[in-house]
């Protein structure tokens, strides 16, 4: 096994990080919890690098808090830290939920939120529920800091937009109001991988007996991570019956791009889970902003 | 190189490491705190967990200089030392108490993921054990002891007692000390991180190996170039085919498989191994092997028995494909069929599986001064890894001593030849010691595995449930080599038609080659395939009759003066009856009334439904067959007064070394206490034969009974004369000898004994009854084990999800030798049981190893595992060691078709392949 990195790094603020992202160029690589990037390295997925950029002991990524009338988690926040954060269960409780799942708990310890979005896979549990309740990725660059949505942040399975001379600082979320709520759902396959066959995000805004507002997350649907913007359409407005999630889930199964991944599941599998997972995550949504 | 600072258990160390480490690296490595394990290397199994700044983390995915300026705690840092003595954490104790230590690998972990949810939670609940374990995988199945130890614990925590010990009910037939639940000897050892299994070892001037294996699955070498390896800084020697000083070949029963592959012979599998390097480090071996160039031409790749067999296939071994053609015989099937008013067919699938024992394969060899070859490695047959590392280097077998380590479970993959003639080879070459350790992904890819199947039963029945003929036709993928494959499928093939009293029976099995990874033993040894075929065709012909399941079961079970397929009449121990009757009575009991075995739907959740399955299986104890099954066993009386029971036989987590402690200590009449054990030395213990075939409580367990018992009596008549007392005067007590009024202590008998020139030692050699070949009627083995299963599993008729809630299992062992780990076997077993079903599918394409990684090949983890009701059932077994017999596999064959049973009885689903796939359950609820 040839030497995995030359030189870690351990900067302290975000400008330093970039510095050294700068001054490194191609040769260095950012590492948060590492337990996706530490795999690829040691099986040779990833190439050596020369050095390894360890962003956890910045401050700033580390903050989970409100600011302002939003919800601020940092991009170095372990997962564990924010699926028992009372503020994310209170204003996000899609991502406690997906992020409560991923992993097992020592993974979880190290894993931060950031890592599972610029992995930039399909289905990423922390990224869907992230999706679903309309989060924003500060992006910090040599130029300054940007606001982005999520869905901005991929190019392809495993391709991340962000440049190498960029970093997440965290994610802003708005925060719940009176009969909202949000919901997360996966369902994975015993025998396999860690990655779910099918996941799904709800958040959703009451009025009265209608589903005033509603953002919908499933992955994998289809190379990137998106909303499910046609079933959102067919949702809106209207009250959860049989019929409205009939229409829902024609409408999700129309827009999907769902693909047979080997030794996981079917495409045709898939399309079935899609229309249970939508109905159970509104479902619940529901239930939870009636309790509000 | 980088130097990090860190606090290691409240000590401070600065160290240098290399770029590159790991934090697991560092501590086991640099530090010798070898408790911390490494099982994957890939943060999949727990094993490596260790707390930093009071968070529990994976150690070998943590970067080592991430560490830098924490504190990190490790196993070794949670005991408290005073006055010279260790004080156990109130977790160790725990686990030491409830039996939540087999194998013992993954137990450092697994406290360590325990503590740090302690640290956080002191009063936590079982869920909240489940969620925080969850990746602490444990392939003996203790989950439930572990759970019961965490418990308690914190238990004792919060109050400051001392944790509730469990309560675990004596044998019916327990005597002084055998049949009473004690903790196992090695089980402090392992809770503290002490116990020693091979990578633990470290000696000066160490070399560190890797193979260079094939990677593609059939081919003829037509070069090798070793040039680039042997250039590369660092490494010592590198070595081919060409370079085999003796045996080109080696094998369990028959040497096919090829110690290297020589250019122009040919590759019959991906783990073939075509090139052996050592070098100063492990990651210079691994390049260096990485550079040496293979040309392979390639060959159409056998892929299964079928391709195996079709006429134009190419040969995989002088004899052909086909290793073996098994017939069993009994009564005329055609008559049979002919009688019968139901008739049903099917046919069943299993795929190949992996023990996954959390160990990797280690070997150490180690040339000694006057010439020897000593090679450390964890193994089920010492005497047989001796047999062939001689062989291999063409010495005779003395200039061997193999020494067993502490073993991280086997399931019976570590008895075929691993790194140990590898490691033999280099060690050899070079004249320095050399540690070859597998990696998780060269672990599944070369060691032997469970034999896929393919299994047609037709099954004959009167109206009234009466089986009249049952005819089965088995396939066996046995893979590129021989190793116990011919074996394992007589087994497959001889309980092919249940444990049932069938009149006429025809089976015929076919063990064929393929460019497969070999299979071999692996817990069950075949039957865990046949069951789960005519189990579940049994379901079938309850539901086509009319009748319950477990009543059709009953009607035909095995009993005393039945007769088996192979014709032998049972005459005593057997069990059968009264475990099918206490798992229907406990399921019945908890169904409170409602039809177990109907669906259920959970109210206010409609779309999940609940039902029991049933099924029921024997299991041989001892080789069989005709083969002479022995143990030699050497018990001493120690000058300390201590008596020491000397065998080979392996202790691989399954608590033998327990059983043979019970067993000597009770024939003697001292406590447990009383009597150590030395195993798997072929030095300095005698040969106990393979441990398989759940062999080794009865074989085993005599041989150190009977040499106890003779070395008893030879004390008593020195003594007697010495004395003049008659020796029917001297009595054996827990202090010593009385002679009459007078109490000599054991230390003083043992000095008498050295003054008299006698040594105080006798060997034994214990010969099982005999056995008959199959084909030839009479006793094919000596004894059976008995089960009876009972699953609940849960069916979410939405997703296909499948959760198992309960089961009920009784085994007939014999006579419980230890209660508290017979406990371990019985839950693990069907934990075990529970991943053939439902999670484990190690996947092979066209030769080719597809879930090559832990985290593609799926053991059961805490979140699978139900409520275990575990019913002991005793029959004893005449002679049997105090009325016991094997235990090891029966506990977990009758599982996966319990669980497939009862998916059927909720959803009206047959599932024919395992394990189950969600998908392929959902599919046909969907389209209903």
């Amino acid at each position: 096994m040839p030497t995995l990195w030359h030189t870690y790094l351990r900067p302290k603020t975000v400008e330093e990080a970039l510095q050294m992202l700068a001054e490194a160029g191609e040769a260095a690589v950012l590492i948060a919890g590492g337990t996706d990037l530490m795999l690829d390295l040691q099986q040779g997925r990833h190439p050596p690098v020369q050095a390894l950029v360890d962003i956890t002991e910045i401050p700033e990524l580390r903050a989970l808090e409100i600011r302002g009338n939003e919800l601020f988690v940092g991009a170095g926040v372990p997962l564990n830290r924010v699926s028992a954060s009372p503020l994310v269960r209170e204003h996000a409780m899609a991502l406690a939920e997906a992020t409560g799942q991923m992993a097992g708990y020592q993974i979880r310890n190290v894993a931060t939120l950031g890592g599972n979005v610029a992995h930039a896979l399909p289905a990423a549990d922390g990224a869907i529920a992230l999706l679903a309740l309309d989060a924003r990725a500060e992006v910090a660059s040599p130029q300054g800091r940007r606001r982005v949505p999520l869905a901005d942040l991929y190019l392809g399975p495993g391709r991340s937009a962000l440049k190498h001379e960029e970093m997440l600082v965290g994610f802003w979320l708005p925060l719940t109001r009176q009969k909202a709520a949000s919901a997360f759902r996966r369902v994975m396959r015993p025998q396999g991988v860690a990655l779910p066959i099918l996941n799904t995000a709800v958040w959703l805004a009451r009025e009265g007996d209608r589903i005033a507002q509603i953002r919908i997350a499933v992955g994998p649907f289809g190379p990137v991570p998106r909303r499910a913007t046609a079933a959102e359409s067919a949702l809106c407005g209207h009250a959860p019956d049989e019929a409205t999630l009939n229409a829902a889930v024609e409408a999700l199964l129309r827009e999907a791009r769902f693909r047979t991944s080997r030794y996981r599941a079917t495409e045709t599998y898939r399309r079935h889970l899609a229309g249970i997972l939508l109905r159970e995550t509104v479902g619940k949504a529901w239930e939870r902003a009636s309790g509000e | 190189m980088p130097t990090i600072t860190l606090t290691v258990n409240g000590t401070p160390h600065t160290l240098t490491v290399d770029p590159g480490e790991t934090l697991a690296d560092v501590l086991r490595y640099r530090l010798g705190l070898t408790g911390t394990k490494i099982g994957c290397q890939e943060g999949e199994c727990g094993a490596c967990t260790v707390e930093v700044n009071g968070e529990a983390v994976l150690s070998c995915i943590y970067p080592a200089e991430r560490a830098d300026g924490k504190s990190v705690l490790t196993i070794e840092g949670l005991a408290q030392k005073h006055d010279h003595e260790f004080i156990l954490h109130p977790l160790q104790e725990a686990f030491v108490e409830h039996g939540a230590v087999q194998c013992g690998f993954c137990t450092p972990g697994q406290i360590m993921a325990a503590h740090a949810l302690l640290e956080h939670n002191p009063d936590p609940q079982p869920e909240d054990i489940h969620h925080a374990l969850k990746d602490n995988l444990c392939r003996c199945g203790a989950y439930p002891a572990i759970e019961d130890a965490i418990l308690a614990a914190a238990h004792g925590l919060r109050t400051g007692e001392p944790p509730p010990p469990p309560e675990i009910p004596a044998s019916a037939y327990a005597g002084k000390v055998v049949g009473r639940p004690h903790i196992r000897p090695d089980a402090v050892d392992k809770v503290t991180g002490r116990a020693r299994y091979t990578d633990d070892l470290v000696f000066p001037n160490m070399l560190h190996a890797a193979v260079r294996r094939a990677e593609v699955p059939h081919g003829i070498l037509r070069r090798l170039d070793v040039s680039k390896a042997r250039a590369l800084k660092g490494v010592v020697a590198v070595m081919t085919a060409e370079d085999l000083p003796a045996a080109r070949n080696h094998g369990v029963l028959i040497d096919d498989w090829p110690i290297l592959v020589g250019v122009g012979e040919r590759i019959r599998y991906v783990g073939d191994a075509l090139a052996i390097v050592a070098a100063e480090a492990r990651a210079i071996a691994q390049e260096a092997a990485s550079l040496i160039e293979a040309e392979i031409e390639p060959l159409p790749v056998l892929a299964d028995p079928l391709a195996a067999l079709a006429p134009d296939a190419p040969q995989l071994h002088p004899s052909g494909n086909l290793l073996k053609h098994i017939k069993v015989r009994k009564g005329d099937v055609e008559r049979g069929f002919a009688e019968a008013d139901v008739v049903l067919e099917h046919t069943f699938t299993t795929p190949h599986y992996d023990h996954a024992f959390l160990e990797p394969e280690a070997s150490v060899a180690v040339p000694t001064e006057d010439g020897r070859m000593e090679v450390y490695v964890g193994s089920q047959i010492p005497y047989d890894d001796r047999r062939q590392v001689a062989a291999a280097l063409g010495w005779p077998e003395e200039r061997v001593h193999i020494v067993g380590q502490t073993m991280g479970g086997g399931f019976g993959g570590k008895e075929d030849i691993a790194g140990q003639i590898h490691a033999a080879l280099l060690a050899w070459k070079t004249g320095r010691p050399v540690k070859l350790l597998y990696d998780r992904r060269e672990s599944l890819i070369a060691h032997p595995k469970r034999h896929a199947t393919q299994i047609r039963v037709r099954i004959g029945a009167k109206r009234d449930g009466r089986l009249t003929a049952v005819q089965t036709e088995l396939y066996g993928d046995t893979g590129a080599y021989a190793s116990l494959g011919e074996k394992v499928m007589e087994r497959a093939t001889t309980h092919s038609a249940g444990p049932y009293d069938v009149p006429h029976v025809r089976a015929d099995c076919y063990a064929v080659y393929t460019n497969n990874p070999p299979a071999g033993a692996f817990r069950g040894f075949g039957v865990t395939q046949s069951n789960f075929a005519v189990e579940s065709l049994m379901d079938m012909l309850a539901e086509r009759l009319g009748l319950d399941p477990v009543e059709l079961r009953r009607k035909n079970a095995l009993r005393v003066g039945s007769a088996t397929s192979t014709g032998q009449v049972l005459r005593e121990s057997v069990g059968l009856l009264e475990c099918i009757d206490r798992v229907d009575a406990e399921v019945r009991r908890l169904s409170e009334g409602a039809d177990p075995f109907a669906p259920h739907p959970v109210p206010g959740e409609p779309h999940k439904v609940r039902a029991w399955g049933f099924a029921a299986a024997f299991k041989n104890t001892g080789l069989g067959g005709g083969a002479p099954d022995e143990a030699t066993a050497e018990v001493e009386l120690l000058p300390e007064g201590l008596f020491e029971v000397r065998i080979s036989s392996a202790e691989l987590g399954q608590g033998l070394v327990s059983v043979l402690q019970l067993v000597a200590a009770e024939e003697i009449g001292v406590e447990a206490e009383g009597v150590r054990v030395l195993v798997m030395d072929t030095d300095r213990t005698p040969d106990g034969g393979p441990t398989t075939a759940s062999r080794q409580t009865y074989v085993s367990g005599n041989a150190a009974r009977m040499a106890a018992r003779v070395l008893v009596s030879a004390l008593r008549s020195t003594l007697a004369e010495r004395y003049d007392v008659p020796p029917e005067q001297i009595q054996p007590q827990v202090e010593g000898l009385l002679l009459g009024e007078r109490l000599l202590r054991w230390p003083e008998v043992a000095a008498e004994m050295h003054a008299l020139g006698r040594e105080p030692r006798i060997r034994y050699t214990y010969h099982a009854p005999e056995t008959k070949p199959l084909g030839e009627g009479g006793d094919m083995h000596f004894a059976y084990a008995f089960a009876a299963q009972a699953a609940e599993v849960e069916v979410n008729t939405l997703t296909g999800e499948v959760k198992v809630l309960r089961v009920v299992t009784a085994v007939d062992v014999g006579a419980a030798i230890n209660p508290l780990t017979l406990k371990g076997q019985i839950e693990g077993g069907v934990i075990m049981g529970i991943g053939t079903a439902l999670t484990e599918h190690f996947i092979v394409e066209e030769g080719r190893v597809v879930t090559d990684r832990l985290a593609r090949y799926r053991m059961p983890s805490f979140e699978q595992v139900p409520e275990i009701i575990p019913i002991v059932v005793e029959h004893p077994v005449s002679t049997g060691p105090f009325g016991g017999k094997g235990v090891g596999e029966i506990v977990s064959v009758p599982t996966a078709p319990a669980i497939t049973n009862a998916i059927y009885r909720a959803v009206g689903v047959r599932l024919d392949s395992l394990p189950v796939e969600q998908e392929a359950l959902l599919l046909p609820i969907a389209l209903r």
